[in-house]
């Protein structure tokens, strides 16, 4: 139509000079700014608070950090936290297995399960175990003709620290099970087709193919419920367990340092958790190697320095 | 035990050669007749190709043949056995797991979307059966193992995962997993359906070259140029019965039934 077309690299004179002119504003974010600054504001006068405020009283908290009641205490709180962990993975493994199991019976059982031990707060379940003597005076096997075998008082063993260990792992396991049942169930059935189509029989399949491509999808889950549980041990305090909180509130009952301690025991928690969080990213990593394409760890570092370096030219 | 086979033989006309010989099999599930009577014999060394469209009750047959699904009706034999019965007299008594997880690990199958065990790399997908079921030392069912992924052609992928190979690579490894328990038959359920057009071939050929060193085969399909080439006898399967079958080439250029003809007209 007679225009005249540029070619089709570069642009005409004229109109180059034009866009040359053109500079890009960026779009003020007046919202992000406000709140930048608030934040900041707020973490000056937090930080200020905790320091400046005597009743911290940060030197009688770091006194008390190491103190052996202290250690102690921490230390039963970790046995418990693995005892009682430890029990809920295999109880709960059998009831997620029996909920996927073609008898209606054992699914029944494993729902019920699930609804009783989920549903019930973790704090009753606890009382209740550990005034279970209240319920069942004393536990007597007695055969016909050989007579009693043995009989054992409730209160003997009902110890506080193992009515913990039962009330908590399986309340733990209710909600155990219903991890490793989501991850039996994202498991595509052609694996357990395939296994059945070489000769491998039921129970081979769940150990060999279906369990270990659940572990991928029920670490991550595993990984939280174990620092809910370290923190949900707190609760034995109730029943007189000497664990890091129990110990630590023997204490402040004496000498009234309520807030130091508090911080010794917070501290502590909060220790063991990123612990278990650094651990759990090694056991995600080492479950998912399926999963990633493999390259050594050398290569993808000196890929990555090389990328850094042409981005920053 | 060939004592079995023979009684077998005598009683239902099995013939000396037969690997796999099925007599009026029907499936049900519910209400719903999916196999209305299906004979079928598939001789010692040659292929079967089993043509139809979906829903015809073809790979449902073919799950019929290693008790992946139980019959409602007739009868099936594998080597002139049953593979999840022992017949006593006139009574049919379901075995136990592990007889019948010994007697289906003699029958080979290949799924359309592979199914190797993802956990695991391509090594460890083929001794997982022997080692475990069959209890072979782990040297020994790794120098097998080598062998038969040199046959299909992937020696070099032995320690990847499933996920890093291309869907032809991965029916290739397989077929060598299910090689792997020196199966008296291999199943194949529509092998390379799920695969893209220009994967299709190096599959074919593997299959081919097992054709040729004498393997029974069943298999569904719908490669047409597959089972004329291949097969030794061709079915085509409709509305849970056996339609029409004969010699492939023969079938293929002049189908007797309107339903053979219609369908082959749809899928050549």
């Amino acid at each position: 139509m007679g225009v005249a077309h540029p070619t089709d690299i570069g642009v005409e004179p004229g109109i180059a000079a034009a866009v040359s002119r053109l500079t890009v504003v960026p779009q003020r974010r007046y919202g992000i700014w406000i709140g930048t600054a608030f934040a900041l504001l707020l973490a000056f006068l937090i930080i200020r608070a905790f320091a400046s405020n005597p009743a911290f009283a940060w030197g009688t908290a770091a006194g008390y950090l190491f103190h052996p009641s202290i250690m102690r205490g921490l230390g039963n709180t970790l046995v418990l936290t693995v005892i009682i962990m430890a029990l809920a993975i295999v109880v709960g493994t059998v009831i997620a297995i029996m909920r996927v199991s073609p008898s209606p019976v054992l699914r029944a059982f494993a729902g019920v399960y699930v609804w009783f031990f989920r549903g019930v707060p973790a704090l009753i379940q606890l009382i209740f175990w550990f005034n279970l003597s209240l319920l069942v005076r004393e536990i007597s096997l007695t055969l016909p003709f050989l007579g009693t075998l043995f009989s054992v008082r409730t209160n003997d063993f009902m110890t506080p620290f193992f009515s913990a260990v039962v009330a908590l792992s399986l309340c733990e396991a209710g909600y155990m099970a219903e991890i490793i049942r989501a991850g039996i169930k994202s498991v595509p059935s052609g694996q357990a087709e395939a296994a059945s189509a070489l000769g491998m029989p039921y129970r081979m399949i769940l150990k060999r193919i279906t369990l270990p491509q659940a572990m991928r999808f029920v670490l991550p889950p595993t990984g939280n419920e174990a620092i809910n549980l370290l923190k949900m041990t707190s609760l034995v305090t109730f029943i007189a367990v000497d664990d890091l909180f129990y110990t630590a509130q023997s204490i402040y009952a004496r000498t009234f340092e309520t807030i130091p301690l508090l911080i010794v025991v917070a501290f502590w928690y909060l220790a063991v958790v990123s612990i278990l969080s650094v651990g759990q990213h090694f056991l995600e990593r080492h479950f998912g190697r399926s999963d990633t394409r493999r390259e050594p760890l050398t290569k993808r570092a000196l890929r990555n320095v090389i990328s850094l370096r042409g981005a920053a030219r | 035990m060939s004592d079995v086979r023979s009684d077998n033989r005598a009683r239902f006309g099995v013939p000396a050669d037969s690997m796999v010989f099925a007599r009026g099999v029907r499936k049900t599930y519910g209400s719903l007749e999916v196999l209305k009577g299906v004979n079928f014999d598939v001789p010692e060394g040659s292929v079967a190709c089993i043509i139809g469209p979906s829903g015809s009750g073809k790979s449902t047959f073919l799950r019929c043949i290693n008790h992946l699904e139980k019959l409602s009706g007739g009868i099936l034999l594998v080597d002139s056995q049953f593979v999840g019965y022992d017949l006593q007299g006139d009574r049919l008594y379901e075995v136990k797991d592990d007889l019948l997880c010994r007697r289906r690990a003699e029958i080979g199958m290949l799924f359309q979307s592979f199914n190797l065990f993802s956990h695991m790399t391509v090594m460890e997908n083929l001794i997982e059966a022997p080692t475990q079921v069959r209890r072979i030392p782990v040297d020994q069912a790794k120098a097998e193992a080598e062998i038969l992924l040199r046959r299909v052609g992937l020696a070099d992928k032995v320690d990847r995962y499933p996920r890093e190979l291309s869907g032809g690579q991965q029916q290739r490894v397989a077929i060598a997993r299910a090689m792997a328990m020196k199966p008296k038959v291999l199943l194949f359920d529509e092998p390379t359906s799920a695969l893209d057009p220009e994967l299709v071939g190096e599959v074919l050929q593997v299959m081919r070259d097992l054709a040729e060193s004498g393997m029974t085969m069943v298999v569904v399909t719908h490669e047409i140029g597959f089972a004329r080439e291949i097969g030794d006898q061709l079915v085509f399967m409709d509305g849970g019965v056996i339609v029409e079958r004969g010699a492939p080439r023969e079938m293929i250029a002049n189908p007797k039934s309107p339903r053979t003809r219609e369908f082959l007209s749809r899928v050549l």
